[in-house]
C-alpha cells in the first residue's frame, strides 16, 4: 500500500471518528423522540410514536418559556445591532492607546464567562433601580436582555468590524462631493453597504439569546425561558419529550439552512447574470469602437 | 470602612476612565492623513450623538459598572434588607475567607471542597481546550489546505449544523448515551465485554465528553480561520526540501497559526471553566465543578455577597489566562479576539 | 475675469513629508487644464485640496474667486471623479446620477428630467435601470461623469479616471470626454500621469514633480519649449546629454559631455563652468548625414513601426541615443552591430540646467 492510501484511509477513519463524534449524539436524541419507550433510547425501539411531541406542546411551562425566548431574543436583536453598529463604527475612529483601551473595555464580555455577566448584571441593577426607586424595571425579562446584549453586542460589533474593513472610503466622499450631508451619507451610503452585516448580526444575535444559558438563568429571577425550563426538565429526569423538543429545534433550523441556502443561490445567480451582462457590454462597446476607427 | 461610601465612588471611577479616555482620543498623535475634524464634523450631529450615547451606555452600563458592583458586593456582608447600608455594613474580607476556610469567621479548617473544585475546573477545562485542539487541528488543516472549495463550504455546513441545538440539549444527548442504561453501556453490555454497566456519568466522563463537544466548533473556526491565511507554497516548498510531515506541522503551520490556536484554546478555556449547562446536566452527585458550587451561592444559600466573591475569583482566574496565553504567544489582545 | 480656480502658495503635509510644495498657479474658465507628472508626485494631493477633502497645511483655495478655507466639500461647486469612480453600486444608474440632486432636495419630477437630459449626453438612454454591475467600463465611466455634471459644477476636477480601462477604449474616451467638456463649458481639471493624455486633451497642462510646478503651458510649450530638464525629459521621449558648459557664443553655449563637445541655444543665459543638461527630441536627430554636432556608436535595437523606426546607438560611452527615422532609412535601418553615426542642428538642441 502506498503512503497515499495509507493517508486516505487515515483520513476517512478520522473523519468517521470526528463526525461519529458530533452527529452521534444528535442522532440518538433523535431517534428517541420517537420511541415509546419512556426512558429516552435508540435500541431496542418499542414503537413508534409522535406522543412526545403532543406531550411537549401540551407542556404549559415550555410553551410559556419558548413565547418569553422569542420575546427576548428579539429585544436582543434590538439592543446589540445598533450597539454593536456603534461600537464598531467608534473603533474605526481611534487610535493607538486609547484604542487599545477602548478594545479591551468591549470585547471583554466575549471573554467573561458568562455566568459571571448574568450575576453582575442583576447586581447592579437590583442596586441602582433600589437607588433610584425604579424597582419596575428589575424585571426578568428587561435583565435578561441586558445581561445577554451585553456580550451579544461584542459578537455584533466584531462582524461590524469586518465588513467596515471592507467600505471603501471613497465611497463615502464621493456623498460628500456630490453635497450629501454626513448624515445623509450614514442612511443612503453606509447603511445599505452594511444591510448584510446588519442582517447576519441580527440572526447571530437572535439565535445567541435564544439558546443562552448561563446569563439567562441568572438574569432572567423569576421569570422564565425556554432554555431555563428544559434544564429544570432535564435535572428532575430525562424523558424523550426533550428529545422531541430537539427534533423540532433541529426541523426549524433544518428549513431555516435551506431557505438560506435557496435565497443565497438565487443571489449569486443573479449577480452571475449583471456581471456575464457587463460582459457582453463591454464586448459591443470594443466592436463599436473598432467600426467606427475602420470607417474613419 | 462604611461600605455606603461604595456606590458613589464605583460612580466616579468611569467619569475618570472616560475623561482619560477621552483626552488619549483627542491628543494622541494620529496616523499620518487621517483628517482632524472633529468628531461631530466626521460623523455629522446626529449619527455622533448616536455613537456616543450608544458606546457610553453599553460600556457604562452592561459592562464596566455591572461588573464593579460586583466586586464591591464581594466585599460585603451577608445582611437581611433592612440592615443593608446600617451600621454592620462594613467592608469585609469574610467571603474570600469562607472560600478557603469553609467559615466566614474560623480558620480551623480548609475549605477543601471548593477549592479542590476550583482547581479541578481549572486543571480540566485546560486538558479539554487541549484535547478540542488535538481533535480539531486535522479537520481545520484538512478544510484549509487541503480540500476544495465547495467541499470546505459543505463541511462547514456540517460543522455548525449541531451548534443550532442549544447547549442543554447537546448536553442532555450526551446523557441518553452515556448513562446506565444509556447505549454504550447497551453496546457493553451486549458484546459482553462489562458484566456491569460503566458509571460514565459518576466518573465525570460524560462531562468532559459533553464539554468537548460543546465548543469544538470555536475551536474550529479558530484555527480554519488561522490556517487558510498560510500560503500554501510554503508548504509545498518544505515538502519539496523532502521536510517529514510532522515537521512542517510542528515548524511551519502550528507557528504561523499561532494566533488561532491561543484564540481557540482561550475560548474553549473560558468557556468550559464558566460553563454551567453541561455540569448541571451531565455532573454526577459526586462531581466538583466550580460553576455548580457558584450557582448554589445564589440559589441555595442565597448568599449573594458571596456568590459575588465565588465570581470574581472565577473571573480574576480567567483573566489571568488570558494574560498567561498573551504573555507565552507573545501576542495582543486583538490577534486572540478573533 | 476672476479665475474658476486660484490656488495661491499652497503646501500639504502629511506629518514630516511634503506632499505639495508651494504651489501657486490659476485655471481659467471653462478651461481644460491638466495636471501631469509621475505617481506620488503629489497631483491626487492638489484635487483633494481643490475639492476640499484635504486640508492646506498653507496657502489658500479660491473657487470663482471666493475663499474655500472652511468650507467643506459637499459645499463646494466642485465635482470629483475618483481614481476608482465610486460610483454606488447598489444604487441603479439613474439613482447615481440623480444623487446630487436627491439630496439637495430638487422635487422628483425635475429630477428625472435632469436625469434624462444626462443619460442622453452620454448615450445611456434607456439604460437608467440598469444596476452599476451589468456595465461595461466605458459605461460607468461615463456615469461617473454624469453623475458629477448633474450638480452643475463651477468646476469638475478628474482623478485619472481613464487609468482602469484599457488601451482602446482609453483613447476612445479622450475623444469623448473632450467633446463633453466642449458641451457643457465647464471648467475641467484633469490628472493623469500619462502625457499623451495630458497632450491630447488638455488646453494647459501643469507639469509636476516632486509636489512642485515644474512648467505650466499649453501642449506644444511644454513639448517644444520646456523649462526644466525634468520637463524636458518627462513630455515626450528625449536624448539628454549632461556635463559642462564650457563656452558661450550669442544665445548658443557648447558643453562638454561624455560623448563630446555639442552646442545647443542656452535660452536660459547658463554661465560657464554651470552643469547642464543638452537636449535632443528623436526625431530632430538626422541619420548618416554630418552636421553641426555628430554622434556615432553601434547600432544596438531598432523597433520598426511601419511609417518610423526607432533606432537606439549605443554611444562610444555606453550609453544609449535615440533617432527616429523616416522615410528610406526607416525601411533600411543598419544591422545590429553595424557602425552608426547621428547628427543634429544647433537650433533643435536644447540646454537646461541640469
Ligand atoms: N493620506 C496620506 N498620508 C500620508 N501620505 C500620503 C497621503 N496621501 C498621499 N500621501 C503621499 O503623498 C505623496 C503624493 O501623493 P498623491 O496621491 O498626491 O500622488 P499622485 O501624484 O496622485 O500619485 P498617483 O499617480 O500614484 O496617484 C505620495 O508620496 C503619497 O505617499
Ligand atoms: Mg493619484
Amino acid at each position: 500500500m502506498s503512503s497515499k492510501t495509507v493517508m486516505n484511509v487515515m483520513l476517512a477513519f478520522y473523519m468517521a471518528i470526528f463526525f461519529g463524534f458530533l452527529f452521534g449524539p444528535l442522532i440518538v436524541m433523535g431517534v428517541s423522540a420517537f420511541n415509546t419507550s419512556t426512558y429516552p433510547q435508540v435500541y431496542p425501539i418499542e414503537g413508534l410514536t409522535l406522543s412526545w411531541f403532543e406531550k411537549l406542546l401540551n407542556d404549559r411551562d415550555m410553551v410559556y418559556g419558548l413565547k418569553n425566548s422569542l420575546w427576548i431574543g428579539m429585544w436582543v436583536v434590538v439592543v446589540s445591532v445598533p450597539l454593536g453598529l456603534a461600537a464598531a463604527m467608534m473603533m474605526s475612529q481611534i487610535y493607538s492607546k486609547a484604542r487599545s483601551f477602548y478594545y479591551v473595555i468591549v470585547v471583554s464580555p466575549v471573554l467573561t464567562p458568562g455566568v459571571i455577566i448574568g450575576i453582575s448584571t442583576v447586581v447592579f441593577w437590583r442596586d441602582l433601580t433600589t437607588a433610584t426607586n425604579s424597582k419596575f424595571l428589575y424585571d426578568g425579562v428587561f435583565m435578561a436582555v441586558l445581561g445577554q446584549s451585553s456580550f451579544i453586542s461584542a459578537y455584533c460589533m466584531l462582524m461590524f468590524m469586518s465588513r467596515l474593513n471592507r467600505f471603501d472610503r471613497a465611497q463615502e466622499e464621493a456623498g460628500l462631493d456630490l453635497g450629501a450631508s454626513q448624515t445623509q451619507v450614514f442612511f443612503h451610503i453606509l447603511l445599505p453597504f452594511l444591510r448584510p452585516a446588519i442582517f447576519s448580526s441580527a440572526v447571530l444575535a437572535f439565535l445567541s439569546s435564544f439558546e443562552n444559558y448561563n446569563t439567562t438563568t441568572f438574569a432572567i429571577l423569576a421569570d422564565k425561558t425556554l432554555t431555563t425550563v428544559l434544564a429544570g426538565r432535564v435535572r428532575q429526569g430525562t424523558t424523550p419529550a426533550i428529545s422531541a423538543l430537539a427534533v423540532l429545534i433541529i426541523a426549524v433550523t433544518v428549513v431555516g439552512a435551506i431557505i438560506y441556502e435557496i435565497v443565497k443561490r438565487r443571489e449569486d445567480r443573479e449577480r452571475q447574470a449583471r456581471l456575464d451582462a457587463a460582459h457582453a457590454a463591454e464586448l459591443r462597446e470594443l466592436e463599436s469602437i473598432e467600426k467606427a476607427t475602420h470607417h474613419a | 470602612m462604611l461600605s455606603s461610601t461604595g456606590h458613589p465612588f464605583i460612580f466616579l471611577l468611569p467619569v475618570l476612565a472616560i475623561a482619560i479616555f477621552w483626552v488619549m482620543a483627542k491628543f494622541e498623535p494620529k496616523p499620518v492623513g487621517v483628517t482632524k475634524k472633529s468628531f461631530f464634523e466626521r460623523n455629522g450631529t446626529p449619527v455622533a450623538i448616536y455613537l456616543i450615547v450608544a458606546v457610553a451606555f453599553w460600556s457604562l452600563f452592561m459592562i464596566v459598572l455591572p461588573q464593579l458592583f460586583m466586586v464591591e458586593m464581594s466585599f460585603r456582608p451577608k445582611l437581611p434588607p433592612i440592615e443593608m447600608g446600617g451600621p454592620k455594613d462594613l467592608y469585609t474580607f469574610e467571603n474570600y475567607h469562607y472560600f478557603i476556610y469553609g467559615s466566614t469567621t474560623s480558620s480551623d479548617a480548609i475549605n477543601w471542597v471548593h477549592i479542590k473544585a476550583f482547581f479541578l475546573t481549572i486543571f480540566a477545562s485546560l486538558l479539554v481546550a487541549l484535547f478540542n485542539f488535538a481533535l480539531c487541528y486535522p479537520l481545520a488543516f484538512y478544510m484549509a489546505q487541503v480540500a476544495r472549495p465547495a467541499r470546505v463550504r459543505f463541511l462547514l455546513l456540517l460543522l455548525i449544523a449541531p451548534y443550532w441545538v442549544n447547549e442543554i440539549l447537546r448536553a442532555f444527548a450526551f446523557r441518553i448515551i452515556f448513562s446506565s442504561g444509556g447505549l454504550i453501556n447497551k453496546i457493553l453490555l451486549g458484546m459482553g465485554w462489562v458484566d456491569q454497566p460503566i458509571d460514565f456519568i459518576g466518573n465525570d466522563i460524560a462531562l468532559y465528553a459533553g464539554l468537548g463537544y460543546a465548543y469544538m466548533l470555536m475551536m474550529i473556526f479558530s484555527l480554519y480561520n488561522a490556517i487558510e491565511t498560510l500560503d500554501h507554497a510554503q508548504i509545498e516548498a518544505a515538502r519539496d526540501l523532502g521536510a517529514p510531515w510532522w515537521h512542517i506541522h510542528a515548524f511551519i503551520v502550528i507557528p504561523f497559526a499561532k494566533p488561532g490556536i491561543a484564540s481557540g484554546c482561550t475560548l474553549v478555556f473560558m468557556l468550559s471553566a464558566g460553563s454551567l449547562a453541561a455540569p448541571l446536566v451531565l455532573g454526577g452527585p459526586r462531581s466538583l465543578w466550580f460553576t455548580p458550587i457558584l450557582y448554589d451561592r445564589f440559589f441555595q444559600a442565597f448568599n449573594w455577597p458571596q456568590g459575588a466573591a465565588y465570581a470574581f475569583i472565577l473571573l480574576l482566574a480567567c483573566v489571568s489566562f488570558v494574560l498567561l496565553v498573551l504573555r507565552l504567544g507573545r501576542l495582543s489582545l486583538g490577534e486572540i479576539a478573533k | 475675469m476672476t479665475a474658476a480656480v486660484e490656488i495661491d502658495h499652497l503646501t500639504v503635509q502629511f506629518g514630516l513629508f511634503t506632499a505639495v510644495k508651494d504651489v501657486s498657479l490659476q485655471i481659467r474658465q471653462g478651461e481644460f487644464f491638466s495636471f501631469l507628472g509621475p505617481s506620488g508626485c503629489g497631483k491626487t494631493t492638489i484635487l483633494r485640496a481643490i475639492s476640499g477633502f484635504q486640508d492646506p497645511t498653507q496657502g489658500v483655495i479660491r473657487i470663482g474667486g471666493q475663499d474655500m478655507s472652511g468650507i467643506g466639500p459637499n459645499q463646494r461647486p466642485t465635482a470629483l471623479i475618483f481614481q476608482n469612480l465610486a460610483l454606488f453600486p447598489l444604487m441603479t444608474v439613474s439613482e447615481n446620477i440623480g444623487y446630487g440632486l436627491r439630496v439637495r432636495g430638487v422635487p422628483k419630477a425635475d429630477r428625472d428630467r435632469k436625469v434624462d437630459e444626462l443619460l442622453n449626453l452620454i448615450a445611456l438612454s434607456d439604460q437608467g435601470h440598469k444596476k452599476i454591475e451589468e456595465l461595461s467600463g466605458g459605461q460607468k465611466q461615463r456615469v461617473a461623469i454624469a453623475r458629477a455634471l448633474a450638480v452643475e459644477p463651477k468646476v469638475l476636477l478628474l482623478d485619472e479616471p481613464l487609468s482602469a480601462l484599457d488601451l482602446k477604449l482609453r483613447q476612445h474616451m479622450r475623444n469623448e470626454l473632450r467633446a463633453i467638456q466642449r458641451r457643457v463649458g465647464v471648467t475641467f481639471i484633469y490628472i493623469t500621469h500619462d502625457q499623451g493624455e495630458a497632450l491630447t486633451m488638455s488646453d494647459r497642462i501643469a507639469v509636476m514633480n516632486r509636489g512642485k510646478i515644474e512648467q505650466v503651458g499649453n501642449g506644444r510649450d511644454v513639448y517644444e519649449h520646456p523649462q526644466t530638464s525634468f520637463v524636458a525629459s518627462f513630455v515626450g521621449e528625449n536624448n539628454g546629454f549632461t556635463g559642462t558648459i564650457t563656452k558661450i557664443s550669442g544665445d548658443q553655449a557648447e558643453i562638454e559631455t561624455s560623448v563630446g563637445r555639442l552646442v545647443g541655444l542656452n535660452k536660459k543665459s547658463l554661465p560657464v563652468g554651470t552643469k547642464a543638461t543638452l537636449f535632443i527630441r528623436p526625431e530632430a536627430m538626422q541619420f548618416g548625414a554630418q552636421g553641426e554636432n555628430n554622434l556615432s556608436g553601434t547600432a544596438a535595437d531598432a523597433a520598426y513601426e511601419g511609417m518610423t523606426t526607432h533606432l537606439t546607438m549605443k554611444a562610444h560611452d555606453g550609453s544609449s541615443i535615440v533617432a527616429t527615422l523616416t522615410g528610406a532609412p526607416a525601411r533600411e535601418f543598419p544591422s545590429q552591430g553595424s557602425s552608426v553615426s547621428f547628427a543634429f542642428a544647433t537650433r533643435d538642441a536644447l540646454i537646461l540646467p541640469a
